[in-house]
């Protein structure tokens, strides 16, 4: 290939020259260009994209239930709240937080907490939708795979996850229907 | 030296530690670098590597299509079109799949059209040379098996009309078809073990690649006047001197490519291909890949079922006893002057072929393709070998350099002397 | 050397000129009608092709589906978001199965593929005396003549020459193989009224509702001509390059 061709002499004195250098990265920059393509091609295609969005009907959850749906492939927890359990989340001091969040920072509506439903620590699906689920010493969520312990605002208070659950993007677009994403 | 290691000539230490362990660094200097190469090569004789470079690009090209791809009947037609529509870039790596086929046959004819011009499948390249045919049988499989997979209504009939060739084999023929299909007709069992076998022959291919240049390196290469090279006057080494001259080649082959890919990426396909397959209407006029086209007018042309199946085989299975029926040991046509002729007519007739084969089976083309399959056969079985025994070749030149540089006069020295100065 | 290389351009020539002489078999000679997108440099009449759009969904899609687009595409032919969400509203989509595990209807949203107007194949041709209107999602691609045989088509319907007979409920066309189509001619004039105050000829119809689906079947086809140029020019310098390079490297030997 050309780009081999600026060094010609076998008895190791390089002959580069302008003409084999400018060759040379023409080849260089081809062979980048060529290489693109096909790492885009594995990105998110559009169709995927155009899919990034889930509506949710809210008014079916009762008080201090969950329902967990689809957004992109991922589970995401909507939680309605007692004001227990909002009482609790906004009691805590934010010094004995690992990953530091105000309640109200994590909510547009008080009552409503809306998480994706994956384990900052290695990606499971943390327990704590069902009733009938264990919820961790603190009342929120519990993962069975490596024991990470949320609170009633999906922050991670104990165990291996280092960051809180995440809040996707999401709108109420009346008051009994949320748009994730 | 520590036992086991390799003796490494290379001064970088890096390079030199694996080298000493593992000489692929000693082996492709080599057999790429110093190796010596005859010095009068022509324009055909990039072909080869263009081939090369070429199956990396569909092998590439068609990882990245089937991680996108959904070989389902039902699905299959829909996500190609997503591919073409959705995917980033995916209408790029398809059309390149899809024109590098295309691509490849073109590079692949003249290749073999090269090697039969200038005897390059005569002793002792023999086993080169049918390593060779084995590649294109290879070939012609996976691009078969490929053109079935976007499902559209030429991949189906090309499916059923091409596996159901086989059932003109007495007594096993329906037995073999129906283990083809895997059911009772094309349907989705078929299309899921053709994806299966289009994703693993080419890699098969490069095997056999590997072991077609293995080969190449132990006999070198043949060259335009089909005289063996007789000293380090005669070649050059392979770099810089061919790796320049394939790269301006490639860069040849690579506008050829992006024209079609991007300004004609249909032109070699068939618009039928882009009605998704339907089992109750055959299309009008089916006609294969303008690949087959030449084999499937050999097919037709034959009014026999099994006669015809097996003269369309036998047009390529041919080519693997070639170097025997061809006694002349004189390899270039160049110095063959009836041979010659007889060569160039045997070139029209496989595109009088390819003509016949896209046209419908209707007269004068049934009768054209007679006459085109006779004179193709009868070049290999007849003509050679009598050409053999009675034709008078030209006289040889006495050496490669002779012929190169002296026009048959005496050396230069200088001229000749100067390229050894690298080597 | 050159002789061999012109020779190898020759096959690559004779290999082409084989395939068009293949297609063009026993079809009837579709007139070249001049469309925006033609040439290396053509691309698509944004205007026209929205036209084309309306067309379509006036006319042709009440019975030919387009399954492979969705109403997002719409915006690359120029639309608003906004636009499109308010065309896609205006379908009803089948969705489901909801919690009861039954299917319902919603609105369309812009990530829908575009409604087709019957639920498989089998409703379609019962709905047209066993004629299958086929989808239209790539009929640009799968047609020899591409857009301008789909022009030619919608054009020319006629009146049978003398001493053809039509089949019962067939049109005669001088366009569609056989001469005889199913569909009856889908335009007429001022059938539809366009926003822009383009006139509503047959002609004008026909031209608009081609380049429309051209732009369907092949969506991708103003980039790919950009970046095919860019690419051909880069590959000639590339290649006087490596020209230059071998020439240089063979100077002392011939």
């Amino acid at each position: 290939m050309a780009e081999g061709s600026g060094v010609a002499a076998s008895d190791g004195t390089p002959r580069r020259d302008f003409l084999t250098l400018v060759t040379t990265a023409f080849v260089g920059v081809g062979v980048g260009a060529i290489a693109w393509p096909f790492i885009a091609s594995m990105q998110p295609a559009r169709d995927v994209l155009a899919l990034s969005s889930t509506d949710v009907e809210i008014a079916p959850i009762a008080e201090g239930m969950a329902v967990t749906v689809m957004w992109r492939g991922k589970p995401v927890f909507v939680r309605n709240r007692t004001p227990a359990e909002v009482q609790e989340a906004r009691a805590v001091p934010l010094s004995q937080l690992p990953d530091p969040a105000t309640d109200q920072s994590r909510v547009q509506k008080d009552q409503w907490l809306v998480v994706i439903g994956i384990c900052t620590h290695l990606g499971c699906v943390p327990l704590g939708q069902k009733p009938t689920d264990p919820r961790g010493d603190y009342g929120g969520w519990f993962c069975p795979c490596h024991g990470s312990h949320y609170d009633t605002s999906g922050r991670i208070r104990k165990g291996p996850a280092p960051r809180n659950l995440e809040v996707p993007q999401y709108a109420f677009t009346s008051d009994t229907k949320i748009k994730i994403g | 030296m520590a036992i086991g290691l390799h003796n490494s000539d290379i001064k970088n230490p890096v390079i030199r530690w694996i080298d000493q362990r593992m000489p692929v660094f000693t082996m492709m200097q080599k057999e790429y670098g110093t190796f010596p190469t005859p010095r009068n090569f022509n324009y055909f004789w990039n072909f080869g590597a263009l081939a090369m470079v070429n199956l990396m690009i569909m092998i590439a090209t068609g990882i990245f299509l089937a991680m996108h791809y959904t070989p389902h009947t039902a699905m299959a037609f829909d996500s190609v079109e997503r591919i073409m529509r959705d995917v980033n870039f995916g209408w790029l790596i398809r059309y390149v799949h899809m024109n590098g086929a295309s691509m490849f046959f073109i590079v692949v004819f003249v290749h073999i059209w090269r090697g039969m011009y200038y005897g390059s499948y005569k002793a002792p390249r023999e086993l080169l040379w049918m390593l060779g045919v084995v590649i294109f049988l290879l070939m012609m499989a996976t691009a078969f098996m490929g053109y079935v997979l976007p499902w559209g209504q030429m991949s189906f009939w090309g499916a059923t009309v091409i596996t159901n060739l086989f059932s003109a084999f007495p007594f096993v023929g329906d037995w073999i078809v129906t283990l083809l299909w895997g059911g009772f007709s094309v349907d989705n069992p078929t299309l899921n073990r053709f994806f299966s076998l289009h994703y693993l022959l080419p890699f098969v291919i490069v095997g056999v690649v590997f072991l077609h240049v293995v080969a190449l390196h132990i006999t070198g290469s043949n060259n335009p006047l089909g005289v063996e090279p007789k000293g380090p006057q005669d070649t050059l080494p392979f770099h810089p001197y061919y790796t320049a001259k394939d790269s301006f080649g490639l860069v040849i082959y690579f506008i050829v490519f992006a024209s079609l890919v991007f300004f004609a990426p249909n032109f070699l396909g068939h618009p039928d291909n882009y009605i998704p397959a339907d089992p109750l209407v055959t299309p009008a006029h089916i006609v294969p890949e303008w690949y087959f086209l030449p084999f499937y007018a050999i097919l037709r042309a034959v009014p026999d079922k099994l006669g015809g199946v097996l003269l369309m085989f036998g047009s390529i299975l041919v080519l693997f006893v070639l170097p025997w029926l061809d006694g002349s040991p004189v390899r270039s046509m160049r110095f063959r002057p009836v041979a010659r002729i007889a060569f160039l007519l045997w070139t029209v007739c496989f595109f009088v072929l390819m003509y016949c084969g896209g046209m419908p089976a209707e007269e004068p083309y049934v009768t054209v393709s007679r006459i085109a399959t006779a004179y193709y056969f009868g070049y290999f079985l007849v003509i050679l070998p009598l050409l053999a025994r009675l034709e008078k070749p030209l006289p040889l030149p006495e050496s490669i350099a002779r012929a190169v540089l002296g026009g048959g006069g005496p050396m230069p020295a200088g001229a000749a002397a100067k390229p050894m100065d690298k080597a | 050397m050159l002789r061999t290389a012109l020779g190898a351009f020759a096959l690559i020539g004779a290999l082409a000129t084989a395939t068009p002489a293949r297609a063009a078999g026993e079809a009837i000679a579709i007139p070249n009608h001049p469309f925006s997108f033609d040439g290396i440099f053509g691309t698509y009449d944004r205007a026209s092709a929205q036209r084309g759009f309306q067309v379509y969904k006036e006319v042709c899609a009440n019975c030919h589906a387009m399954r492979l687009l969705s109403y997002r595409n719409l915006r690359e032919l120029g639309l608003s978001e906004q636009q499109v969400a308010a065309i896609a509203a205006q379908y009803q989509i089948q969705d489901g199965p909801n919690d009861e595990g039954a299917m319902f209807e919603r609105a369309g949203r812009p990530s829908d593929r575009f409604r087709s107007p019957f639920p498989n194949p089998q409703a379609a041709r019962a709905a047209n005396n066993g004629a299958y209107p086929p989808d239209l999602s790539v009929i640009a691609k799968a047609r020899n003549g591409g857009a301008d045989y789909l022009y030619a088509l919608l054009t020319g319907y006629a009146d049978p020459p003398p001493g053809v007979t039509m089949g019962e409920g067939m049109n005669y066309n001088r366009y569609f193989p056989g001469h005889q189509i199913a569909m009856g001619a889908p335009l007429n004039p001022d059938q539809v009224e366009f926003a822009d105050g383009t006139p509503g000829t047959v002609e004008n119809m026909a031209r608009d509702v081609a380049t429309f689906l051209q732009w369907a079947a092949e969506p991708e086809l103003e980039q790919r001509r950009a970046m095919g140029v860019k690419i051909i020019l880069f590959l000639t310098i590339l290649g006087g390059l490596a020209y230059a390079v071998k020439r240089k490297i063979w100077a002392d030997v011939h």
